[in-house]
């Protein structure tokens, strides 16, 4: 106070607020931005460099490639005169059987059905409430399925898809997924229905046999479908086994957890690749005489063995990180087992792990790719089949083949990734650090 | 209300309400499944084989090979046995794996450290690198670097004349660089070299103690360097350099056998594939590893008066390599596993020459496969007791 009063006396101190000065120029803006990111020592400034002079020197010819100098329409013919720039009319010639394999022409439109299911339902299921109100997201998810319905009814029409059957699939699909889409809790219906409802669907369809459809053998399924095939089918299966054998490597019951260990062990520890082959050499000598699978049918029994085994071990990690209180807490309420894990801990314990379950999907849909070597015609094996055509041997093709199989792999991997980013980010509900 | 009193505890007496009981039942039932699934498929098999008359037995392994591999770390020829054949293999496999976790460790702790980096373009192309190469499936990068980026290189017989000597060449038939042959007195230089490796175990252990005792510190790093690579190169100096590079020789449509050292196409498109692949997921590792050591610890570092290269050193690294070392040994697993993609290029590894060739030729399916599958389980047994051998060490010792 005293202090105070002297230095009123004094009075040499301003009470008037000076305007604040400009931070230096070359600490704001662009010029500053560029020197602390980009120059703000010696060694900072040489990476700089050395990396412009990387991406000047990687990323012309990669434009150049792809896209200024490719080769957009004609035919081969047009690709042989350019052999040094993509061939995408390559993949416009052939993709139709990059899609489909050999399925019957007169039939494909059942793919399409069931392709124009699956992308719906993953729209329904990816653009969600929350975004909706904070974002007008719902004329996106208009958007998308406007343009869905666009691409595959066209599809349809070109592949002489019978109308009954056009309407009954479209009209059962949207209205499903809206009818799901209505009810409280709507996504995770949806999920459910794709996740196991979907399958059943696509099998039908596919396989046919029933309804007055006619039968298409799976040696004729090939391309990108017979992917999403193998895909879809080691997920549905990996995820209730896996969960099965975590809950398993988690019991209390020895035989049961030393048996869960032992099965879990055994699938990681050996490639995916012999996995395959066991499947395509073995199991034939395992069932009785009489029972054969087919080679897709043996190819799927390996891969969601396979990949079951990866999924029980991040269930588990899940399990492991729900402190033993919920557990108690849970019994204390007199739930059985069953109820204790499916209401109380699973709930929990699968939302922890949300990023390691979506990323042994991308995993299991990346190693799809492996069942070319066990002969089956899937996406890169069609692509690959397609390049040694003599009509298109051709320099530039084989790149093109692999970078157009690159990505449309990439698309659906980076999706993925993200959205299981997304979710973990919205269903963070506890505290932050 | 009914009045209630205490009851004496249950007498210990079988009853089908009883957890326990129940449990053991639960189990009893899977054993029993389980040895009738077994038995049931041993039968199977059994009938199988006798009706197609398979034998079961490793016999097989001393029939004589009759193929050819084009490379092999041991000495293999067509007269060569199966049994021959499954050696072969498996070291193409681990020759495979070890380069190829030394290159992916390198790459992805360059690009993992580049994520982090404070330099924008730098931590833009690492990001671009790890978002790209992680999503596109190994096999596609594979056949990638065969089919398209190595195969179409021009063959051997376009490329050189007759009798050209060959110092460096890549082809369509490989990479051809001259090979190291030592002369007499290159022993010397070993026996130097690993002189070189005790003396600075030594050395880094009389330093540690020195500087527990008086606190003065030994440049032990620089000692070590001219203790391992400078004493081993002044005695091949003073023995008369007992090492000479035999380049390679062009025959009369490919490279003459054994001179010069080939790297073939398939080792390269496999290891740059795995090598690139892996290295992704290594950097990710890397990265969370380093961004687990907490910022304080280098503010307390800083504080202590350590700088920069001992805070790194003896702070940052140890704490950071504690999370990065366990879902390291796994992506080692995982490449090692991976390198298994190389019978869709046909490169000699364990899968594609025994679970492949000979699996073709003798049709010894279920041997052949437990055999293959028994070397990776091993493989995998091995690294996971390592790993638990690290984590019992690493763990934090908490009071």
């Amino acid at each position: 106070m005293n202090d105070k009063n002297n230095l009123n006396e004094i009075g040499v101190i301003s009470n008037i607020k000076l305007p604040d000065l400009d931070p230096p120029a070359n600490t704001v803006g662009v010029i500053g931005w560029v020197r602390t990111n980009l120059f703000s020592g010696p060694l900072n400034t040489i990476l700089t460099l050395a990396a412009l002079a990387l991406l000047v020197l990687v990323i012309p010819p990669i434009l150049n490639w792809t896209l200024f100098d490719a080769v957009w329409s004609g035919g081969s013919d047009a690709c042989r005169e350019n052999p040094n720039a993509a061939c995408w009319t390559f993949a416009s010639s052939w993709w139709e059987f990059f899609l489909y394999g050999f399925y019957d022409k007169s039939e494909r439109w059942r793919i399409d059905l069931v392709l124009w299911a699956l992308y719906v339902g993953i729209a329904f299921i990816v653009v969600d409430d929350e975004t909706r109100a904070q974002r007008p997201t719902s004329s996106v998810l208009a958007f998308i399925i406007a343009i869905m319905t666009g691409v595959f009814v066209s599809l349809l029409i070109r592949h002489g898809a019978p109308t009954m059957w056009m309407f009954a699939g479209g009209l059962l699909t949207v209205g499903l997924i809206l009818w799901a889409w209505g009810l409280p809790n709507g996504r995770s219906r949806i999920g459910m229905i794709l996740l196991f409802g979907f399958p059943v669907f696509a099998y039908f369809l596919l396989g046919g046999g029933v309804l007055g459809l006619s039968e298409v053998p799976t040696s004729d399924w090939g391309g990108f479908s017979l992917t999403l095939v193998i895909a879809i089918t080691g997920i549905v299966a990996s995820l209730p086994l896996g969960i099965l054998l975590a809950l398993g490597r988690r019991s209390e019951m020895p035989v049961l957890r030393l048996l869960s260990t032992l099965f879990i062990e055994f699938w990681r520890g050996v490639p995916l690749i012999t996995v395959l082959f066991m499947a395509s050499f073995m199991l034939p000598l395992f069932m009785p005489k009489g029972v054969n699978f087919d080679q897709l049918i043996r190819a799927l029994i390996g891969v969601s063995l396979f990949s079951s085994a990866y999924m029980a071990e991040v269930v588990r990690g899940g399990l492991q990180a729900i402190p033993k209180g919920q557990y108690e807490g849970a019994q204390s309420l007199g739930l059985s087992y069953w109820k204790m894990m499916g209401l109380v801990i699973m709930p929990q314990a699968l939302k922890i792990v949300i990023p390691g379950i979506v990323s042994t999907f991308i995993g299991l849909f990346k190693d799809t790719t492996l069942v070319l070597i066990i002969g089956l015609l899937d996406f890169l094996n069609s692509v690959q089949t397609a390049t040694t055509n003599p009509e298109w041997s051709i320099k530039s093709v084989p790149y093109t083949g692999y970078v157009f199989v690159a990505i449309v792999f990439w698309v659906h991997c980076f999706g993925m990734a993200k959205y299981s980013h997304n979710l973990e980010q919205k269903l963070h509900t506890g505290h932050k650090r | 209300m009914a009045k209630v009193t205490a009851s004496a505890p249950p007498k210990q007496s079988f009853s089908f309400s009883d957890q326990k009981t129940r449990g053991q039942i639960y189990q009893f039932i899977t054993i029993a499944l389980l040895i009738w699934f077994v038995w049931w498929i041993i039968d199977n098999t059994a009938t199988n084989m006798r009706d197609q008359n398979i034998e079961f037995g490793f016999k097989f392994l001393n029939t004589q090979a009759g193929f050819g591999i084009i490379q092999s770390l041991i000495d293999y020829s067509e007269e060569s046995s199966y049994g021959r054949v499954f050696f072969v293999g498996l070291l193409n496999t681990l020759v495979v794996a070890f380069i190829g976790c030394l290159l992916a460790t390198i790459l992805g702790f360059i690009v993992g450290v580049g994520r982090l980096s404070s330099n924008w373009v730098v931590k833009k192309i690492s990001t671009i690198y790890v978002e790209t190469l992680r999503n596109i499936p190994l096999l596609l990068q594979i056949f990638f670097w065969y089919h398209a980026v190595l195969k179409p290189l021009a063959s051997p017989r376009d490329a050189h004349k007759l009798g050209d000597e060959l110092w460096i060449s890549l082809t369509n038939n490989g990479f051809l660089i001259p090979k190291p042959v030592p002369e007499s007195g290159f022993g010397i230089v070993f026996i130097a070299f690993l002189l070189g490796i005790v003396a600075t175990i030594l050395l880094s252990r009389w330093a540690k103690k020195r500087q527990m005792e008086t606190g003065q510190t030994f440049p032990v790093i620089w000692t070590s360097l001219a203790l391992i690579i400078g004493v081993p190169f002044l005695v091949y100096l003073v023995m008369g350099g007992p090492l000479t590079m035999q380049p390679g020789e062009m025959g009369k449509f490919r490279p003459v056998n054994g001179l010069g050292l080939n790297i073939i196409p398939e080792l390269m498109a496999l290891l740059f594939a795995l090598v690139a692949y892996t290295a992704a997921f290594i950097a990710e590792i890397v990265r969370a590893g380093i961004q687990a050591v907490s910022h304080g610890q280098t503010e307390a570092a800083h504080a202590l008066g350590l700088r920069q290269g001992p805070t790194l050193r003896l702070v940052i690294i140890p704490q950071a390599l504690r999370v990065i070392i366990p879902p390291l040994t796994s992506q080692y697993l995982n490449l090692t596993k991976n390198s298994s993609l190389a019978t869709a290029i046909a490169y000699p590894d364990l899968v594609a020459t025994f679970a492949g060739t000979v699996l073709n030729q003798t049709g010894k399916a279920v041997e052949i496969i437990m055999m293959t599958m028994a070397v990776y389980l091993t493989i995998s047994l091995i690294t996971s007791i390592f790993m638990n051998w690290y984590n019992a060490k690493a763990a934090l010792v908490e009071r």
